[in-house]
């Protein structure tokens, strides 16, 4: 399945968004994430499933003003 | 001061960006005796855990922010997203109209506000000196409102003092807390003589030769120039006025 992480286009084998993160080596617990700009909390990850050509955002904390 | 019913000493927020390396962040922070710091969300770099450390280490309050988001729906996700990675309902909301001015956009931040503050968020808008915007911004739910001083990242200072000083009488009882723009530490000691209740600022301490020596220098302006404020400052007057009593004086002319 092709789907855009962070604004990369890539293929994945992962179902579900909690399996994306896995996938990507992602630490579950410092990241946020949203789906086509909608936020998914973490509770809900295991149970998102991708579709094709979803956009997902992983984002972190990062220095702001 | 409190925002949101969180007492605070400082008065100085500090951001987070744009600072030389994490070692003289983590400095800054502690030599501006800041108790809170704005935070963003970005896409996963290199510096990220970090970066975590250092906020965790200062003990400061964290206000996310919404910096960059131009919509409605892009704030109140990026909202949603830092409100469950940094465990606080606090939210500094930006929502820019113009990517050249960086100037809020009114109309998408009140809209954002009233969405954000009936889901529990405590939100801290950025918002310019425009009295009924900040009526609206009240209405929807904000008790911290902050005016922007200037554009973000200029350093100009107060460009509109009277706007502000007219803002700070409407709102009399609501803390009023001057954001972006501010350059110089004279600039913030003036912002605290006006009685505002703090100052944010990022670019003029991580930009500073020395930003550590600077976020000092900051503390003690927004410390001196609220000290000013309560002492309450002599009315200004268009004439000389001679300090030196006349009586007394001896005739040698």
């Amino acid at each position: 399945m092709r789907i855009e992480l962070n604004g990369e286009s890539l293929t994945t084998e992962a179902a579900t968004l909690a399996g994306l993160l896995v996938e990507r080596g992602f630490d579950p617990n410092s990241v946020a994430t949203a789906i086509d700009g909608d936020f998914v909390p973490r509770s809900l990850r295991a149970d998102t499933a991708l579709q094709d050509g979803v956009k997902v955002e992983v984002l972190s904390p990062m220095q702001g003003g | 001061m409190t925002f949101y019913g969180v007492s605070l000493t400082s008065r100085l927020m500090l951001g987070t960006a744009q600072y030389p390396s994490p070692t003289i962040l983590r400095q800054a922070i502690a030599a501006s005796g800041a108790e809170v710091v704005t935070v963003s969300l970005r896409r996963e770099g290199a510096e990220g855990a970090g970066f975590r450390d250092i906020l965790v280490q200062s003990g400061c309050h964290i206000l996310p922010n919404t910096a960059g988001c131009h919509s409605v729906k892009e704030a109140v996700t990026t909202a949603h997203m830092a409100r469950e990675l940094f465990r606080t309902n606090w939210v500094k909301l930006e929502v820019i109209g113009h990517a050249d001015t960086l100037q809020p956009d009114p109309f998408a931040l009140v809209e954002a506000a009233r969405i954000l503050c009936a889901e529990g968020f405590e939100v801290f808008p950025y918002t310019t000196e425009d009295l009924i915007v900040g009526e609206k911004l009240v209405e929807a739910g904000c008790r911290v409102l902050m005016p922007w001083g200037a554009p973000i990242g200029s350093g100009q200072g107060l460009r509109n003092i009277d706007g502000l000083r007219s803002m700070r009488a409407h709102f009399r009882d609501l803390p009023l807390v001057i954001d972006a723009g501010i350059g110089a530490p004279s600039q913030a000691a003036l912002a605290m003589e006006l009685g505002f209740d703090a100052v944010l600022l990022n670019t003029a301490v991580a930009k500073a030769t020395d930003p550590v020596a600077m976020a000092g220098a900051f503390g003690q302006a927004v410390a001196a120039g609220r000290a000013a404020h309560d002492a309450g400052l002599m009315p200004r007057r268009d004439m000389a006025s001679a300090s030196t009593p006349i009586f007394g004086m001896a005739e040698l002319g």
